[in-house]
């Protein structure tokens, strides 16, 4: 027994000598570049000394980024490595500060979780690079989600998500449902819809973080306010309530379909006209592309449903940027990967691909407007997008732990989809939870 | 457990045991051992977003203590074990019994159809049934439209944990029956005889020959059960996208632990978490083995 | 996940029963072959449909193309579109042949995880069976405690001691959890504590054999059913293993089969990527194939092991 205890008492010296040296606390008060002290000249410099930079990315466009950057610069090697989507990505990104070893020098990070990594300073502030100057080549709803409303910039965008309604025509024709303009009109397209066919819905919703907030946002709701350390939630503001309060008969005359998103089900259910439509991102023409075949050249686009009569509003849904993490070695020269991926000939090569663009310039070219989707019949949807990218509602944030609270979004508001509970009261949940959160995290949560 | 005879030869090699035991405990120590102390020391810390880290005593085993999400997920596997647990076990002994009985035509076939479960990975299976499960198109939903009945989604509501529950018996039935096989076939033919002998029929067979014979076994399958059971992860993890309001973040303790450290970033509470359940789980165990062993 | 274990057989001993001396005349012979009853397999073969539906589901979704999956019949194969073949190639074509590289990793894996579990396994159950040491009761305790603590917690703790040593990321991040295998020390322990008569090991003491030179020599040939059983179980475990290398692996070339899978299956969910739904079916399918193989082949070996065990009595 004893030597055992000696092996045992020695492991946890060791374990404990480790942990002392740095192990276990969230990297965040450490060195940070405000900005100042780095220069675009360093980002020349970088490119033209060379080296490896390993760039974390899902998204499937960056791949012919990596290639073409290497092209362009041949002194530099880029190793694209896929560590997972959304938030598995950014669970990877944190241990991997945590335990201060293996931070990839680029990150993809979408919108939503932007503030908290801007927070724990975990990613550079890029203004210094020359990111400042750069504001107007970007549409305003990815500028500010990068920037926060301040002057540091913690990531390039690389793509956007304005929304539009995507609706099955054909369905929506035979049973003589005219597009709904205001969501009051899409409540009732739902009820009309699944009186003629109990099989077939308007649309599917089985709680989405991502989708409610959005709703919130379009609706001109601000539930979430960052001032320093202190932060506000507040889910039952005017918009917040609109939002519950319209779409609650939804789920209570049962006028969504239960089927969750991005399942085997959901696709085939997207074909064959079970759901009739989805409320979402620019984003989605590619995956209704191959996930939904059976349906090509039935689906169109329009826009967003209102909440008020003859409004014009519009909300940002997903979309990401490349950040570079604090702690990586080489960030001039990751810095002048994201620019090319974001604003040069990246971009370009990612847009044919598909992506849909963050860029001013970009949305209003002509060719691009005029693109025609044989999938919605000939439309010329981005027409749609763009103009829904510049309508969106100004003045947005997100928490700087919404990664955190996305998480419980379903372990509390998405109890209004399976209980008595009202999504009103669900909303109410969420907030406690993400207000216990915050508080517990060291914020003063109003 | 009988030990077997040791006369005074075994009795003075007091170490030499440790050359072979040596290098599994060494493994074991760093695997298991460390990260476990490493455990105890993150739960006595709290490292916050603002402030950083900071060191908070007995804190975290307060909050864990009233915090109703951890109870409600123990209750769960602890609901889950006392349903499935017993379900399986007896399944798997029935399969066992039969197929020891040679009444069986084609038993070689049995013994290889009911275990091969058990080589499947749990993502496959998980991924498997959850495709099976699906109430639009999935099997369930197939089957709906055939007979032209509604059967409720398997994972809605209370039915969840139920389906999960086939799942893992799916899983293990096999398994545990080989075990309870294996262990049959060891039982000497010398006990059968004497028993023939008697005149005892099947049942008395089994009832006073094969169930005490095989008792070690059906104790440490049901130890391996339980904590096996507390420690209810993969299956749910993997289903959570179908059914994210069922399936909770907490919905185990273990899922509790695992979204506390990567989806919240606190390792400490996690932590604490994991002790506590650990030790519970420790304590049934043992109880488990008391039980179990003292008999006559 | 429930892992029980084998039984200690020298508990029948205990309960046998005396023979009685028989003044019959007549002895009855001793009959170990009872009437079959179709009764008994047909009830048997219920619980073996219930085992073996959603592997057949399994096999028959592996001929359906993505679209074929969505259009039909769960359990009947997309009449027209035998697509197996088609799905086979595109499964180990897809992204540069990942899969390939993947299963390669799944065996480096087992070979090395399983094989070294088993080892020292083996080792450490010949070592509490046969040598009375300190600390001897204490060990096997300590096992069953440490396994009982829940391993999602244990992850974060190993992630981040071995990210400070450098072994995050590689091979041996998965390599090294697996080599301890609690399950397979007790299988052995019991094994060896049944299979080798200590008369044995006296003499080649005498004889001045070294410890390590007897348990080769002569244990090992004496263990082996046991080992090969013990190694099957291991396999299985290391094959299947998912939870740490989650954590551990970053790089999807050192992805096992699992994980592959897993991130296949949830790549429908992000923007611009294809659902591949159909490579994950068939590739779940061909994850599998190896180790019923195994399984089969190596059926004769437990088989042997196990009743070599009986005829020690």
């Amino acid at each position: 027994m004893t030597r055992f205890l000696k092996v045992a008492a020695a492991a946890t010296a060791a374990m404990l000598a480790l942990a002392a040296c740095g192990g276990g606390s969230d990297d965040g008060t450490d060195s940070n570049t405000s900005g100042g002290g780095v220069s675009a000249a360093d980002v020349d410099a970088a490119l033209a000394k060379g080296g490896t930079l390993t760039v974390w990315a899902w998204d499937s466009t960056i791949k012919n980024v990596v290639t073409g950057f290497q092209q362009k610069y041949p002194n530099v090697k880029v190793e694209l490595v896929n560590a997972g989507t959304g938030d598995k990505q950014y669970t990877a990104v944190q241990n991997a500060i945590a335990a201060g070893s293996g931070v990839p020098d680029v990150a993809q990070i979408e919108y939503y979780a932007v503030p908290q990594f801007a927070l724990a300073k975990s990613v550079a502030n890029l203004a210094g690079y020359g990111a400042s100057g750069l504001q107007s080549t970007f549409t305003p709803g990815p500028w500010n989600a990068v920037t926060l409303g301040s002057s540091s910039v913690y990531g390039l965008p690389i793509d956007s998500g304005p929304m539009a309604l995507f609706y099955n025509k054909e369905v929506f024709d035979k049973h003589k449902i005219a597009v709904p303009a205001t969501w009051a009109e899409y409540v009732e397209a739902a009820r009309k819809l699944h009186t003629a066919d109990p099989k077939a819905y308007i649309t599917a919703d089985t709680g989405d973080a991502g989708f409610a907030t959005s709703m919130i946002w379009q609706a001109g709701g601000k539930p979430f306010q960052t001032d320093g350390t202190t932060v506000t939630i507040n889910l039952a503001d005017p918009g917040s309530a609109k939002f519950a309060s319209t779409w609650q008969p939804m789920i209570t005359e049962k006028l969504v379909a239960s089927i969750p998103p991005w399942t085997d089900e959901w696709f085939k259910a997207l074909g064959d006209g079970t759901i009739a439509s989805l409320a979402t991102g620019a984003w989605m023409p590619s995956n209704l592309l191959t996930g939904a075949k059976a349906a090509s050249g039935k689906w169109r686009v329009a826009p967003m449903p209102q909440w008020e009569a003859g409004g014009k509003a519009s909300a940002e849904n997903g979309g990401s940027s490349l950040a570079v993490p604090e702690k990586s070695a080489n960030k001039a020269l990751a810095y002048a990967f994201v620019k090319y991926a974001a604003v040069d000939e990246g971009k370009d090569s990612r847009i044919k691909e598909g992506a849909f663009p963050a860029t001013t310039a970009d949305i209003a070219k002509p060719e691009f407007l005029n693109t025609e989707f044989p999938y919605f019949g000939g439309q010329k949807a981005n027409e749609i997008f763009a103009q829904s990218a510049q309508s969106v509602v100004s003045g947005w944030s997100y928490l700087p732990f919404q990664v955190y609270a996305n998480s419980i979004f379903n372990d509390t508001a998405g109890k209004a989809y399976v209980s008595s509970t009202t999504l009103a009261d669900g909303l109410k949940a969420w907030q406690e939870q993400s207000a216990k959160y915050g508080t517990e995290q060291g914020f003063t949560v109003k | 457990m009988a030990e077997p005879l040791a006369a005074t030869t075994v009795r003075r090699r007091s170490w030499a045991g440790w050359k072979f035991v040596g290098p599994f405990m060494g493994v074991f120590a760093l695997v298991f051992l460390a990260p476990i102390a490493y455990s105890i020391y993150l739960s006595l810390f709290r490292n916050r977003l603002i402030g950083g880290n900071s060191f908070v005593g007995f804190d975290n085993y307060t909050q864990a203590i009233q915090d109703s999400v951890f109870w409600s997920g123990f209750g769960r596997v602890a609901l889950f074990l006392a349903v499935q647990v017993p379900i399986m076990l007896f399944l798997a002994l029935v399969v066992a019994l039969a197929i020891d009985s040679g009444r069986l035509y084609g038993k070689a076939f049995f013994r290889v159809a009911i275990f091969l479960p058990y080589a499947v990975p749990a993502v496959v299976a998980a991924l498997m049934w959850g495709f099976m499960y699906g109430p639009q198109f999935g099997l369930v939903g197939n089957i709906n439209d055939a007979l032209g009945i509604a059967l409720p989604n398997p994972l809605s509501g209370s039915l969840a944990l139920a389906s999960i529950g086939n799942i893992v018996t799916w899983e293990f039935v096999g398994y545990n029956m080989l075990i309870f096989y294996s262990a049959l076939r060891v039982v000497p033919a010398s006990l059968y005889e004497s028993a023939e002998i008697d005149g005892a029929g099947p049942f008395r067979i089994i009832t006073s020959i094969k169930l005490p014979a095989i008792r070690g076994a059906l104790v440490i399958a049901t130890i391996f059960s339980v904590i096996g059971s507390f420690q209810l992860f993969n299956e749910p993890a993997i289903l959570r996208p179908l059914a994210k309001n069922v399936i909770t973040t907490g919905y185990t303790p273990n899922m509790y632990a695992y979204s506390l450290s990567f989806s919240g970033q606190q390792y400490n509470y996690a932590a604490t978490v994991a002790i506590i359940m650990g030790l519970i789980t420790m304590v049934i165990a043992y109880v488990v083995q008391l039980r179990g062993t003292k008999e006559n | 996940m429930a892992t029980p274990v084998q039984s200690h057989p020298g508990q029948s001993s205990s309960s046998g029963r005396t023979k009685r001396p028989t003044p019959r005349a007549a002895i009855k012979p001793y009959r170990r072959a009872p009437r079959r009853s179709t009764m008994l397999t047909l009830l048997t073969a219920l619980v073996a449909a219930y085992s073996l539906i959603p592997l057949i589901w399994l096999v028959i979704n592996a001929t359906k193309t993505q679209e074929g999956l969505l259009s039909s019949f769960g359990l009947w194969f997309d009449d027209g579109n035998f697509a197996l073949w088609s799905n086979i190639q595109q499964t180990f074509s897809y992204d540069d042949g990942v899969f390939v590289r993947w299963l390669g990793n799944t065996v480096l894996y087992v070979v090395v995880g399983a094989g070294g579990s088993t080892l020292l396994a083996t080792l450490a159950g010949y070592g509490l069976a046969k040598f009375n040491f300190v600390g001897r009761r204490a060990v096997f305790a300590i096992v069953i405690g440490a396994v009982a603590v829940p391993g999602t917690a244990l992850a974060v703790p190993t992630f981040l001691m071995f990210s400070k040593m450098g072994l995050t990321n590689t091979p041996w991040s998965v390599i090294i959890p697996s080599l301890v295998s609690p399950f397979g020390l007790y299988l052995m322990w019991t094994f060896s504590a049944q299979a080798i008569p200590d008369e044995m090991l006296e003499a080649a003491r005498v004889d001045g054999a070294g410890e390590f030179r007897t348990f080769f020599r002569i244990s090992v040939p004496l263990l082996a059913p046991g080992i090969v059983t013990a190694l099957l179980f291991n396999m299985v475990v290391t094959w299947n293993n998912y939870f740490l290398p989650l954590i551990m692996l970053k790089d999807p070339d050192w992805y096992p089969l699992t994980i592959g899978l897993n991130a296949w299956n949830e790549q429908a969910q992000t923007a611009g990527s294809e659902a591949v739904f159909n490579l994950v079916i068939t590739g779940s399918l061909l994850t599998i194939l190896p180790l019923l193989a195994a399984f089969l082949l190596l059926q004769r070996y437990w088989q042997s092991g196990l009743a070599a065990g009986s005829v020690k009595e």
